[in-house]
Parts: structure tokens; C-alpha cells; sequence
């Protein structure tokens, strides 16, 4: 064997593994998953017949799941908003002139190391035990009862669990952002007479562009996929009416994939909704990062 | 001195000296911060309570919180939960997954920056566009693929460490290979070619001379990747099983708050031990931690 030979084998097993496992773990099962969605798969290996758009039209039709994606589209909206306005005031706060700053930057991170599972038994303890404890105690009625088994605040709950897990690593997105704003644009607007608001509405955040985009897109793909925390908060409950059929209240699509194919046992159905899910997250993806791009300016 | 230099520059973001604004912004912080750790100081205080001290008063302070060793040897000590034997499964599944996804990653962006062929091209490409798949479009078919090609093979591929390993790789490569191949790209080819003139094979150029370059970005790769694998649910509860031999931390979690009645007490010092881990590495390991997860989210 020639030595250029040798090399280009030397180079050939270094993609293998990897090559491997992305053929085995993501393209072959993405193929199958997409044409299991035409078929009348149960779980195996195989299926019965192919049933064309079947599974698509019945998952259209059916009120959990067009409930399921409402709910999943409110809760991204509302959860983006939320994240991303905590976690910039914060990230002002931890670069402003406060003492101890570090000790807070990396006090906010803590709750985005633990696992969505842990966090929301912890925060089912708080809002089914602590919060009406403390309602009671205070005649507040509203947190009297567990905001979680009310189908109208069970969203709320989510959001809050949500925000308090995410809005500390998107604070360190921002947070690189401001600094990496040379500091005599900032002086200079100071010595001009800009106030502490202009400062922030009319330099910084226009400068800081780029991390929007990073940020507002890892909030959409979070939010979206969301599925530990719905399962350990509220596990879809409380029961709702929707288009007068009952639906479980808070079932994020995530939850009401896993559902459909598990606890209802309806294999192709779950895939199909698995698809649809992947089409509306690529869609909306593109079109959140392509509008953000074009608001960028060049620092 | 010149340590404190970083912090003296950031002091002039602010820089005109504002004693009242300075108050008013670390009473604000403070609250908030105070606010964001509350969940945790619930968890250490109810973790320190009997059943009945929390059903009888949810918010209150512990009687004896010398209850917290009863605790913690009933929760310990409980065949359900298991908390040494799941520790050490997501130790072995975090630690040989990272293994994989940093070493061959690696391998393949080196490969792939230094080939500039049309197929290196377009495999970076499919790795590049495989990142915007949602693991929910390909998990139902991977359970069934990875059932058919484990019997095949003879090496079980479903409740194995092999299995989950294999698709923790196949998970976590695409991302990891995008961030190797911004980094490998800025690396100089000179010290390459001087090794390949002075006789050295083509995987002893890698492993002697780009590897040990890589470091400052392996930090990225581990930290990004380990939380993830360590902290994620879906992907065990599916490859392994709720129930199955292998539990990782999270399966445990969940498996134990749902084996019971809800005695909180336990579940806090479940969720507490379960939280400790990671808090301890975090403690030691913050600068990485953090330089990880912005580098990796910009990226």
C-alpha cells in the first residue's frame, strides 16, 4: 500500500464511528419515521398496508391534538417573551455597577444545571403545597387552591417553572453580548448625555442584535420541544373541554406525541404527529432566525 | 494587578459613579436572586420535616432538623429509588458517552477541515442540517430499528449501556463535529505538514499534535454535552425503560415519586440528593461550566 493510500484509509476510519451512529441513530430511523407515518404501523418491525394520508387526516380531526398544538403555540409565545425579558433585565442587572455581580451571574445559571424531571416535583410541592398555604393564610383566594389543577393557571405554572430553568442561561448569552460592546461606544454616548435608558434601548440592544437571534432561537426550540417539565409539573392535567370533547389541559405536543403512541398505543398516529411536529419547528425556525438576521446591524 | 484588570475595566461600563442607582440596582438584584433561590432553600427545609409537619403546616420551619438524616437514610436506603445504583448508571452512561462524542467528533471535523472534497462538503453539510431534527420525529422507529438490529448483531441495542451510549453518539455528534470543525478550521496547517515531513502517520499527526490543540473547545463540547446527557429523561426512559436494569438519575426521580403516595419529604430529599451531583461539580467546575455553555450557544 502506497503511503497515500495509507493516509486516505487512516482518513476514511476516522469518519466511520460517527458516520455510523448518524446512519443508525438519526437518518434510518428518520427515513422509517417518516414512511411509518403513511402506513398503519403498530410498533414493530412491520405493517400491515400503507394507508396514505390516513393518519394525517385523523390527527387533524381530532380535538386533543389540534388542542395540544394551540396550547404548545401559546406557551412558546408566552414562554419567549418571559425568558428572554427576565433574563435581559438580569443580565443588566449582573453587568451594572453592583457589588458581588459574579457571585450573582453565577447564582442565576444554578437552576438551568438541573434536570427538568427534579425541577418540576419541586415546583409541584411549591405551587400544590406552598402557595395555597400561604393564600389561605393571607385570604388570597386565587393561590388558595393549587394553581396547577386549574385548567385557567395550569399554563402559568409551566411558564414559571420554565423561565425560572432557562431565563439564567440565556442571562449568560446576554451578558457576553454587553460585554463584548466596546466600552467607549458606551462612554462616549455617557459624555454626550445619553441617559441610562437611551443608552440601553438606542446602543446596546441594537449591538447585542446577534445574541437576540442565538437566544430567541434557543427559547423557540426549547419551549416547543418541551417535555420533562410538562411531565413532572402537571403531566397534561387538569381535564379541559375542547370542541366539546374533553382534552387534557396542559399537554404540550411533546406529551401528547409520547401519549398517542404509549397510552393510547396508536403507533402510526404518534409518528405522524412526530412529523408534523418537526415540519412546524423547521418552518418556524427559519422564518424566527431569517427575521431576526435581517434586523442585525454590524457593530 | 493584572488579574484584577478585567474587573476594573468593567467597572467603567457604569462608569460615572452613581452611589443612589448603585443601591437601588443591588436591592433589586438582591430580591431577585433571593426570589430564584427560594425553590432551593424549600427543598433543604422540607427535606428537614416529617409527613406530618409538612401536611399539617406547608410553610413552616423544620421542628427537628436533625429528621434530615432519617430522611435521607429512608430515601437512600429505598429499593425504588436506588440513589448509589442510579448515580452510578448515569455516571457510566454521562462519562462514556462524552468519551465517544468528544473523541470521534473530533476525528471526523479534523477529517472533514482538512479534506476539502466535494463529499466532505456535503457529509459536513448533512451534519449540519441533521441538527434542526426534534429527537421526537425519529424515536418511536429508532426503538423498533435499534430492537431489529440488536437481534441481528446478538449485542442487545435496547436497556444496554452499549445501546444508549451508541445513541447518545448519534445525538450529540452534529452539534459537536459544528463546533470542532469552527475551531479545527483556525488551527495552522503548518505544524501539521512539519510532522508529515518528519515521517509521522496520519492518525499519530492527530492524536500527537492537532489533539492537544483542541482543548480550549473540548471544554465546550464536554460541558454542553454533559449536561444534557446527564439531566435528560426521554432518551433513557425510552432506550432503557422505566423499569428496566439500567436507571439513570432522572428515571429513578420519577420512578420514586410516582411508586407512592406523596410523602413530600422524601420526594425533597429525593430531588435534593438528585440535585447534589451536579451542584458539587458546578461548584468547581463554574468558570468551564459557564465559558461552555455561552461559547457553545454561540457558536
Amino acid at each position: 500500500m502506497t503511503s497515500k493510500q495509507k493516509r486516505k484509509l487512516t482518513e476514511f476510519l476516522f469518519l466511520v464511528p460517527t458516520l455510523l451512529a448518524f446512519l443508525m441513530v438519526i437518518i434510518i430511523p428518520f427515513i422509517y419515521g417518516i414512511f411509518y407515518s403513511f402506513t398503519d404501523w403498530q410498533g414493530t418491525g412491520s405493517f400491515s398496508k400503507m394507508v396514505g394520508f390516513e393518519n394525517y387526516k385523523a390527527i387533524f380531526n381530532e380535538p386533543a391534538f389540534l388542542h395540544s398544538f394551540l396550547v404548545t403555540l401559546k406557551f412558546t409565545v408566552i414562554n419567549i417573551v418571559t425568558v428572554n425579558v427576565v433574563a435581559f433585565v438580569i443580565s443588566l442587572l449582573v453587568t451594572s455597577e453592583i457589588r458581588g455581580r459574579n457571585v450573582y451571574r453565577a447564582g442565576f445559571f444554578v437552576p438551568n444545571l438541573i434536570g427538568g424531571i427534579v425541577l418540576g416535583l419541586i415546583w409541584q410541592f411549591i405551587f400544590s403545597n406552598i402557595l395555597p398555604s400561604v393564600g389561605a393564610a393571607i385570604g388570597w383566594d386565587l393561590i388558595s387552591k393549587s394553581l396547577i389543577s386549574n385548567k385557567d393557571t395550569v399554563m402559568f405554572t409551566m411558564v414559571t417553572v420554565n423561565t425560572w430553568q432557562y431565563a439564567g442561561y440565556i442571562m449568560l448569552i446576554y451578558v457576553a453580548a454587553i460585554q463584548s460592546i466596546s466600552k467607549s461606544v458606551m462612554e462616549a454616548a455617557e459624555v454626550d448625555g445619553a441617559k441610562y435608558w437611551t443608552r440601553i434601548t438606542k446602543i446596546q440592544i441594537p449591538l447585542m442584535a446577534n445574541a437576540f437571534t442565538i437566544s430567541l432561537f434557543l427559547t423557540l426550540t426549547n419551549s416547543f420541544k418541551m417535555y420533562d417539565v410538562n411531565v413532572a409539573l402537571t403531566n397534561g392535567g387538569p381535564v379541559g373541554i375542547f370542541m366539546n370533547k374533553p382534552v387534557n389541559s396542559s399537554e404540550l405536543l411533546a406529551l401528547n406525541i409520547y401519549q398517542t403512541a404509549f397510552k393510547y398505543n396508536n403507533m402510526a398516529q404518534g409518528q405522524a404527529k412526530a412529523v408534523l411536529f418537526f415540519v412546524v419547528l423547521t418552518i418556524f425556525s427559519i422564518i424566527q432566525v431569517s427575521y431576526n438576521k435581517s434586523k442585525e446591524v454590524e457593530a | 494587578m493584572a488579574k484584577k484588570q478585567p474587573e476594573q475595566i468593567e467597572r467603567m461600563a457604569g462608569s460615572i459613579p452613581h452611589p443612589g442607582r448603585r443601591i437601588a440596582l443591588e436591592i433589586l438584584t438582591l430580591l431577585l436572586f433571593i426570589l430564584f433561590m427560594l425553590p432551593f432553600v424549600i427543598v433543604i427545609m422540607n427535606s428537614m420535616r416529617t409527613n406530618a409537619e409538612i401536611i399539617n403546616a406547608p410553610v413552616g420551619l423544620p421542628e427537628n432538623p436533625a429528621n434530615l438524616f432519617q430522611n435521607i437514610s429512608d430515601v437512600w436506603n429505598n429499593p425504588t429509588f436506588n440513589f448509589l445504583s442510579a448515580c452510578r448508571d448515569s455516571l457510566i452512561i454521562t462519562v462514556l458517552s462524552l468519551a465517544a462524542i468528544s473523541i470521534f467528533s473530533a476525528m471526523a471535523a479534523w477529517v472533514l477541515v482538512r479534506n476539502k472534497t466535494k463529499w466532505s462538503n456535503l457529509l459536513f453539510l448533512m451534519y449540519v442540517a441533521a441538527m434542526v431534527i426534534p429527537f421526537q420525529v425519529v424515536m418511536f422507529p429508532l426503538l423498533t430499528w435499534f430492537k431489529t438490529v440488536g437481534d441481528f448483531i446478538g449485542i442487545p441495542m435496547l436497556r444496554s449501556y452499549q445501546g444508549i451510549i451508541f445513541a447518545y453518539l448519534g445525538f450529540g455528534e452534529a452539534m459537536s463535529i459544528f463546533i470542532f470543525h469552527g475551531f479545527i478550521k483556525g488551527v495552522p496547517l503548518e505544524l501539521e505538514e512539519a510532522a508529515d515531513i518528519d515521517g509521522c502517520s496520519r492518525a499519530g499527526t492527530f492524536f500527537r499534535i492537532v489533539f492537544p490543540l483542541l482543548q480550549p473547545v473540548f471544554v465546550t463540547v464536554l460541558v454542553l454535552n454533559g449536561l444534557w446527557i446527564w439531566n435528560d429523561y426521554l432518551l433513557p426512559l425510552l432506550v432503557l425503560g422505566a423499569s428496566g436494569d439500567i436507571r439513570t438519575i432522572p428515571l429513578a426521580v420519577q420512578g420514586f415519586n410516582g411508586s407512592f403516595v406523596k410523602q413530600w419529604n422524601l420526594i425533597m430529599v429525593s430531588t435534593l440528593l438528585a440535585m447534589l451531583p451536579i451542584i458539587i461539580l458546578y461548584i468547581f467546575a463554574q468558570k468551564y461550566i459557564v465559558k461552555g455553555m455561552v461559547e457553545g450557544s454561540i457558536k
